[in-house]
């Protein structure tokens, strides 16, 4: 089955490169069967692709140890959907599920563009090889998932940390948001290659990016789900290198969302859009890079391995590509449009778009800085939460008042029309933050400064909907649900935004509560011993001992009490897989949906004597982070969700001369 | 030979049909250009764009304006030269097309 597997990697290698080759010949030289057959080797690499795919699931499902990957990251006694999602638990896997997803997307992008930006997709073709080559080279010379060994009675297992649903999905999405980034660089880079530097790229790549960004957002949302769960120290987000690396390239291509409309409705910004969409896309292969070199030391990264080097190189040749395509095509990407205020919408914009980008460079020179000090000093140095916390303060504080950046006007908008339109939320906001300081928040200043600007926010977009729909009942004398839903409808883009603006907020309060307000007791405690944290009372009641399917679990029972009512109990102990030789922490977690506080229980240390070592944090408002993500997914398909009209316009706008003599005849 | 490798040597086979099926299905094609946009289509391209854009950026003002998200101050500073950015791409877009169909009326008479 093995060489099945191989084949169909070399197969993919061969299309690629056929693909790259013959797309800029046929590009160049202007020869349509070619480029036909160089969208057809693309697309064809997707099916190889799938067959190497599913050889490699097979060998999982089917316990076959003779595969290496299969042996060193499963056991027989895996559970089954583990099974399957250790098909991404190591290096070579999650690289075989990068160029699986990158040749699908590829394949359906120049699929669905044939039509609209037939001239564009003919650039396109090859750029979109180009990456599926540096990956499918990897795969086939570097680090092969199908090298074989002396099959074994049993695989190693999977790191246990691993084995957690969080772990079935994170990764999924994470690459669906990485690899995605790919489409809107590679139709950037097909502009400039072509020299046809309309909106045509922009148009044709905006659900694409919205989609790999929502996908960037929620596999970053899972994941610090399973490090709240499964790593076991109290947080979801610790700064870690693998950690940022998702968040830069996230960070912007949220930059690029908000600055491409700019391009749209003003015709500005077009060096700086495709600026952005290459950072944006060499951010998520360096973010590749750190998860999978093991250059840096993170929780999150399970591998060290020799394809740095290689990564490094392909990072290289895509800045360098980039940065010359836009140098060459600076006179063609210059506008007449100039910034006519600075207070605007494109100025708010732009601001925005500041903030973001330097609140990711900041990250990425935290990121990249142990690297480049053990490059320059010879010791590597890490950069700690401090400054991390500093620049999200000095930049994100401020990133949350641009959720009103869509109510200022276009061109120029006066201070005095501000105040008017800011009045309400505004007056709402500092009756929150009075409230707020007479509750005693004010014990954390950026703390109550982030409820206050969430509460400005909030505010706004809700004044927004209410005025929204009265103004279309007054237009249209429809009832009121019906209003709110046609607003939305009619105006996807605007209120699909709105509502992700508000998952922000959501998520920002949830952040500021959980890490500013939150409590922390820790002790040793023997049976019938307690602890107080917060307005609970916690009594170890209990140690229980059981094998599960993999693993044995120890747990301490506690009884929880929050003034004179008891709230029943609460587990936290360890597994010990006996397979991967390992243990792992299983945290207790008692959510109150009303509150949306967590009570977090970790059993450090189980001692042998029965007396346990433990943490215990009360984390106000931590469920509003997860709710966030919900939020967030909802405004991403509203805003994705596809309005006939504006379809109807954009064909009638990029129909060929050609088609539309045609369309006449035919009429 | 496994049944694998015979599989795999499907596969091969499959790719390179896929990848000669243009040629095959057009072994000799009248013309095997590109369809590229002449400077005339990219020119009505470009000031249909532009076209869009201002209509775009009237009608958001003017709902803007209406739902009170600006103010009638701010709505009287800049209305004026949405519109006059609007009234020239659609003249803009009728001089290209006046002078597109000039074009084709000439080139049909010099066929006839």
């Amino acid at each position: 089955m093995a060489e099945l597997g191989r084949a169909a990697l070399i197969v993919t290698l061969g299309l690629s490169l056929y693909a790259l080759a013959a797309g800029g010949a046929a590009a160049a030289l202007g020869r349509r069967r070619l480029a036909l057959s160089a969208r057809n080797a693309l697309v064809a690499s997707f099916f190889s692709t799938l067959v190497a795919t599913s050889v490699l699931v097979a060998g999982f499902l089917r316990d076959d140890f003779s595969l290496a990957y299969v042996a060193g990251h499963s056991s027989r006694a895996l559970p089954l959907p583990y099974k399957i999602s250790a098909f991404w638990g190591g290096q070579e896997g999650s690289l075989l599920l990068w160029l699986l997803v990158l040749t699908a997307y590829s394949a359906l992008a120049v699929w669905l563009a044939r039509k609209r930006a037939r001239d564009l997709v003919v650039w396109v073709t090859p750029v979109l090889a180009g990456i599926a080559v540096g990956f499918s080279w990897l795969l086939v010379a570097v680090s092969s998932p199908f090298d074989t060994i002396p099959a074994a009675a049993d695989g190693n297992g999977l790191n246990p940390s691993l084995q957690n649903p969080y772990m079935v999905a994170h990764p999924v999405f994470l690459y669906l948001g990485y690899v995605g980034l790919a489409v809107p660089f590679a139709f950037a880079m097909g502009a400039l290659l072509s020299g046809r530097t309309d909106e045509r790229w922009i148009v044709t790549t905006r659900r694409w990016t919205i989609v790999a960004w929502t996908a960037l957002g929620i596999g970053q949302l899972l994941g610090a789900h399973w490090a709240y769960q499964e790593v076991g120290w109290g947080g979801y987000y610790a700064w870690d290198p693998v950690e940022n690396a998702a968040l830069m390239p996230w960070l912007a291509a949220t930059a690029f969302l908000h600055s491409v409309m700019i391009q749209e409705k003003r015709g500005m910004l077009r060096v700086w859009n495709v600026t952005l969409v290459s950072l944006a896309f060499c951010l998520s292969l360096f973010g590749t890079f750190l998860t999978r070199s093991g250059v840096v030391s993170s929780i999150h990264s399970f591998t060290q391995s020799a394809i740095g080097p290689w990564f490094l190189g392909f990072i290289v040749v895509a800045v360098v590509f980039s940065v010359t395509m836009i140098w060459l095509r600076l006179p063609q990407l210059r506008t007449s449009a100039r910034l006519e205020s600075l207070v605007s919408r494109e100025a708010t914009f732009l601001y925005n778009n500041l903030l973001l980008v330097a609140l990711c460079l900041t990250i990425l020179w935290g990121t990249a800085w142990p690297i480049l000090s053990e490059a320059v000093r010879g010791e590597s140095v890490v950069v700690g939460r401090p400054y991390y916390d500093f620049f999200l303060r000095i930049f994100g504080l401020p990133l949350l008042l641009m959720g009103i950046g869509p109510l200022v006007a276009w061109r120029r908008a006066s201070l005095r029309g501000l105040g008017r339109v800011f009045a309400w939320p505004a007056c709402i906001a500092l009756a929150v933050g009075l409230v707020l300081i007479l509750l005693g928040s004010g014990s954390s200043i950026p703390g109550l400064v982030a409820y206050t600007f969430s509460a400005f926010v909030l505010a706004t977009i809700g004044q927004e909907f209410v005025r929204g729909t009265s103004g279309r009942r007054a237009l249209t004398g429809e009832s009121v649900p019906t209003a709110f839903g046609r607003l939305i409808g009619r105006n996807r883009r605007r209120y699909g935004g709105y509502v992700v603006h508000a998952s922000i907020v959501l998520l920002a309060i949830g952040v500021a509560g959980s890490s500013a307000y939150d409590s922390v007791v820790e002790g040793k405690l023997a049976r019938g011993q307690s602890l107080a944290v917060g307005d609970y009372r916690l009594t170890y009641r209990d140690l229980t001992e059981r094998e599960g399917a993999n693993a044995t679990e120890i747990r301490a029972v506690l009884d929880v009490r929050r003034g004179g009512d008891s709230l029943g109990t609460i587990q936290a102990g360890k597994n010990a897989y006996s397979v991967e030789q390992q243990v792992s922490n299983e945290v207790g977690i008692r959510s109150d949906p009303l509150t949306g506080e967590d009570l977090f229980v970790i059993a450090e240390q189980v001692n042998d004597d029965g007396t346990v070592f433990f943490r215990i944090f009360v984390k106000p408002l931590v469920n509003l982070i997860w709710l966030a993500g919900l939020v967030f997914v909802l405004g991403s398909l509203i805003t994705l969700w596809p309005d006939a009209r504006e379809e109807r316009r954009l064909a009638s706008r990029y129909a060929s001369e050609r088609e539309r003599t045609e369309r006449t005849a035919t009429t | 030979m496994s049944v694998w490798l015979l599989l795999a040597a499907a596969l091969v086979v499959g790719g390179v049909v896929v990848v000669a099926l243009p040629f095959l299905r057009e072994p000799a094609p009248e013309s095997d250009a590109l369809h590229e946009l002449d400077a005339a289509e990219r020119e009505r391209l470009d000031a249909e764009e532009e076209r869009d854009r201002a209509l775009a950026a009237l009608k958001e003002l003017e709902a803007d304006h209406r739902a009170g998200r600006i103010s009638d101050e701010d709505y009287r500073a800049v209305v004026g030269v949405v519109r006059r950015d609007a009234a020239e791409a659609l003249r803009a877009l009728d001089r290209l097309r006046a002078g597109s169909a000039g074009g084709t009326r000439k080139d049909t008479a010099k066929t006839a």
